[in-house]
């Protein structure tokens, strides 16, 4: 009973307010950090280049990751089931070639966009099925998907084909500008799938399910949540996500390439890591992402800046991956030892 | 026969044969070696030697893939070994000189063996996820890569080092007595000391056979080194071959054709029991159906399509599902074979 009164009386000095804060808010504290990571290399970048955080600057950073923001997004829902999607670069490579493919013979854009996306859809369905009817790792399944979109984008085309459908072409070059501020609708694209995502995960009955999923599976199906169709889900939205950013994509670089996106899954899990989602599931935050992928656009264009090997950016990634990974594995420890 | 057909490899193996027999029927001269200036020559042979790399890498996978982990290093690894041998090659005044080349072989080696060393760190020791433990270096090795090598493609001439991929001896190529050699190594000892069953029971259940008294840690720890060691010699046969170091192109891919073998000769990727023999049969497969794509034109660029298709077909033939449909199925089937059976008694009463 003194024990209890003590540790009460304990818990409203400062120190371990701020330690009942971290602990409630422990899932929060890798994206918290990724944020701090973001604005320091921000406000370093700044003090070595004056015209570093220039808006033109600034927004070119988005619009150059869109692709990867959109990718990240749907990878963010199978990493929070606990699972994980390799095939998200080679998905949108293929969609991106099969849409410069299809415009290219005359097929108006009103129809390849929505074929791009099934395209991706159905690779996504695939996964799906094989992990949730098959029981098939999420990594070989989507290893399956990985060398199946690869292959099929070379089926469609060995080379690049150039786009000059208006249509497409119009996603990138349009400007919307204020001030010295700009955006292209690739860009607003990448910044609604991200809201729309956010909407999803934070305030759906789905969004729920997908974290119940991460949390514990087991669990998730004796509450009698509809475990199977969400696992499938995710990797349809995955699948979704990679054919949207095969279109960004094929806009900003006005062409399709079947080569497009090779490593580029890697890149995308490291930005959700970095942006604070938990590998094993059930913890992380879309808007996380979204820093993570900012991330690693900042080390990119900083190297670039500097004049540096880019082969700089995969070593700091790499690294900022290892920090961040261990970072989480001593919170998800303290955590089980609360309980 | 119906022992024969239970073992574990007969369906890897028999894979394997229709395979070689079907080129075989579509072209005869796929199965003819020949003898030239003491040197054998043919598709056959022209599979054995191409092996070499993905042999080395899958040989360390499936130990990695026993301990119930996995390496997606290798390939980021192939390229840092490649790239060091080339560049202390390259950068001496004698290229040819056998001691040069012995020297980057050595460096190649120890560098190679630290990334192991590193891998078996984070895993062994911080206990980290081995996906996400090795995607680290996966991600990084090949900046590594390209940072030693400038973001050139470094090329060399160096008559001692081609001929570890190109060369002969004992009328075999070189580079398929390195794979046995590995081989061999291999499985004495996993299987003729109690390596193999430790292997096995850390990857069955780590807790438990810490508990009774195995360095789990250690084996787990050895298992990375061991994988990334042989990633460095895949490294140095590789770039052997082409004669250069390509950081962005050497090894690309291998840790998902070297997961693939595993899997083909029979490993499960839960960890456990494991098949030396069966990744050396998967290895094979992949390079027969990789040859047998580019005999029937296919672009090699392509390929991708089919090997996709047979790892859905061998993940849906091990899939607990299917098995349970065919077994009701059958059951099904036999029933109303009995039913049948059933009416007509009743017919002739």
């Amino acid at each position: 009973m003194t024990r209890s009164l003590e540790m009460t009386a304990r818990r409203t000095t400062a120190p371990s307010r701020y330690a009942t804060f971290m602990s409630r808010h422990a899932s929060l504290m890798p994206t918290f950090a990724a944020v701090v990571i973001l604005l320091v290399l921000l406000v370093g970048a700044q003090s070595r280049f004056p015209r570093f955080l220039s808006p033109g600057n600034l927004s070119a950073l988005l619009l150059d990751n869109a692709y990867l923001v959109v990718l990240a997004v749907g990878l963010t829902f199978v990493i929070l089931t606990g699972g994980i999607d390799l095939s998200v670069g080679s998905v949108m490579a293929f969609t991106g070639i099969l849409g410069a493919s299809m415009l290219s013979q005359g097929v108006p854009a009103a129809v390849a966009i929505p074929v791009m996306l099934v395209a991706g859809a159905a690779i996504g369905l695939l996964i799906g099925v094989l992990v949730q009817y098959f029981d098939v790792q999420p990594f070989i399944a989507s290893l399956a998907g990985l060398f199946l979109a690869r292959g099929l984008a070379f089926v469609v085309s060995l080379s690049s084909i150039r786009v000059e459908d208006p249509a497409v072409l119009w996603l990138q070059r349009t400007r919307f500008s204020l001030g010295g501020w700009y955006i292209t609708p690739t860009g607003i694209i990448a910044l609604l799938t991200v809201a729309i995502a956010f909407v999803v995960l934070l305030w759906t009955r789905f969004g729920r399910t997908v974290y119940a999923i991460g949390g514990n599976e087991q669990s998730a199906r004796l509450m009698g949540l509809s475990v199977a169709r969400t696992k499938i889900i995710v990797y349809v939205i995955s699948g979704v996500c990679g054919g949207l950013a095969g279109l960004l994509l094929t806009a900003y670089s006005g062409a399709g390439y079947p080569r497009n996106g090779i490593g580029t899954e890697l890149d995308a899990i490291a930005a959700v890591v970095i942006g604070g989602t938990l590998l094993t599931g059930g913890t992380g935050y879309v808007l996380g992402s979204l820093i993570g992928v900012l991330v690693y656009g900042t080390i990119k264009k900083l190297i670039s800046f500097m004049g540096a090997e880019q082969a700089w950016t995969q070593i700091i990634i790499g690294a900022l991956l290892l920090i961040f990974i261990v970072v989480q594995r001593v919170i998800v420890a303290r955590s089980q030892r609360r309980r | 026969m119906r022992a024969i057909m239970k073992h574990r490899l007969f369906w890897p193996a028999a894979a394997l044969v229709i395979l070689i027999a079907v080129n075989a029927i579509a072209r005869p001269q796929f199965i003819l070696v020949t003898l030239r200036d003491g040197e054998l020559y043919g598709a056959l042979i022209d599979i054995l030697r191409n092996s070499a790399p993905l042999m080395l890498v899958a040989l360390g996978m499936t130990i990695v893939i026993a301990t119930r982990g996995i390496d997606l290093s290798v390939g980021a690894i192939m390229a840092v070994s490649g790239a060091v041998a080339l560049t202390i090659i390259d950068a001496s005044p004698d290229p040819g000189n056998l001691a040069t080349v012995l020297v980057a072989l050595v460096v190649a080696l120890a560098v190679a063996l630290v990334l192991g060393v590193w891998n078996g760190f984070l895993v062994a020791v911080v206990g980290i996820q081995p996906i996400i433990a090795t995607l680290v270096l996966m991600l990084a090795g090949r900046g590594v890569a390209l940072l030693i090598t400038e973001g050139f493609i470094t090329t060399v001439n160096s008559e001692p080092y081609e001929f570890i991929a190109t060369g002969y001896l004992l009328a075999v190529p070189f580079a398929f007595l390195i794979w046995v050699a590995a081989v061999v190594v291999i499985g004495l000892m996993e299987r003729r000391t109690a390596l193999g069953v430790l292997t096995e029971a850390v990857g069955i259940n780590p807790e438990a056979s810490r508990l009774a008294g195995v360095r789990a840690r250690g084996i787990v720890f050895s298992a990375y080194v061991v994988s990334g060691l042989l990633a460095g010699i895949a490294g140095i046969i590789y770039s052997s071959n082409i004669r250069a170091a390509d950081a962005n192109a050497a090894g690309l891919f291998i840790e998902l054709y070297a997961i693939l073998a595993v899997v083909l000769g029979g490993t499960s990727l839960m960890g456990g029991k494991f098949t030396i023999a069966g990744t050396v049969i998967g290895v094979l497969t992949i390079q027969t159906l990789e040859a047998t794509i580019l005999f029937l034109g296919v672009p090699s660029a392509q390929s991708p399509v089919f090997f996709a298709i047979v790892v859905i077909v061998v993940v849906l033939v091990q899939s607990p599902r299917l098995h349970r449909w065919a077994r009701g199925a059958l059951r099904a089937a036999r029933a109303r074979s009995r039913s049948t059976a059933g009416d007509r008694t009743g017919v002739a009463s």
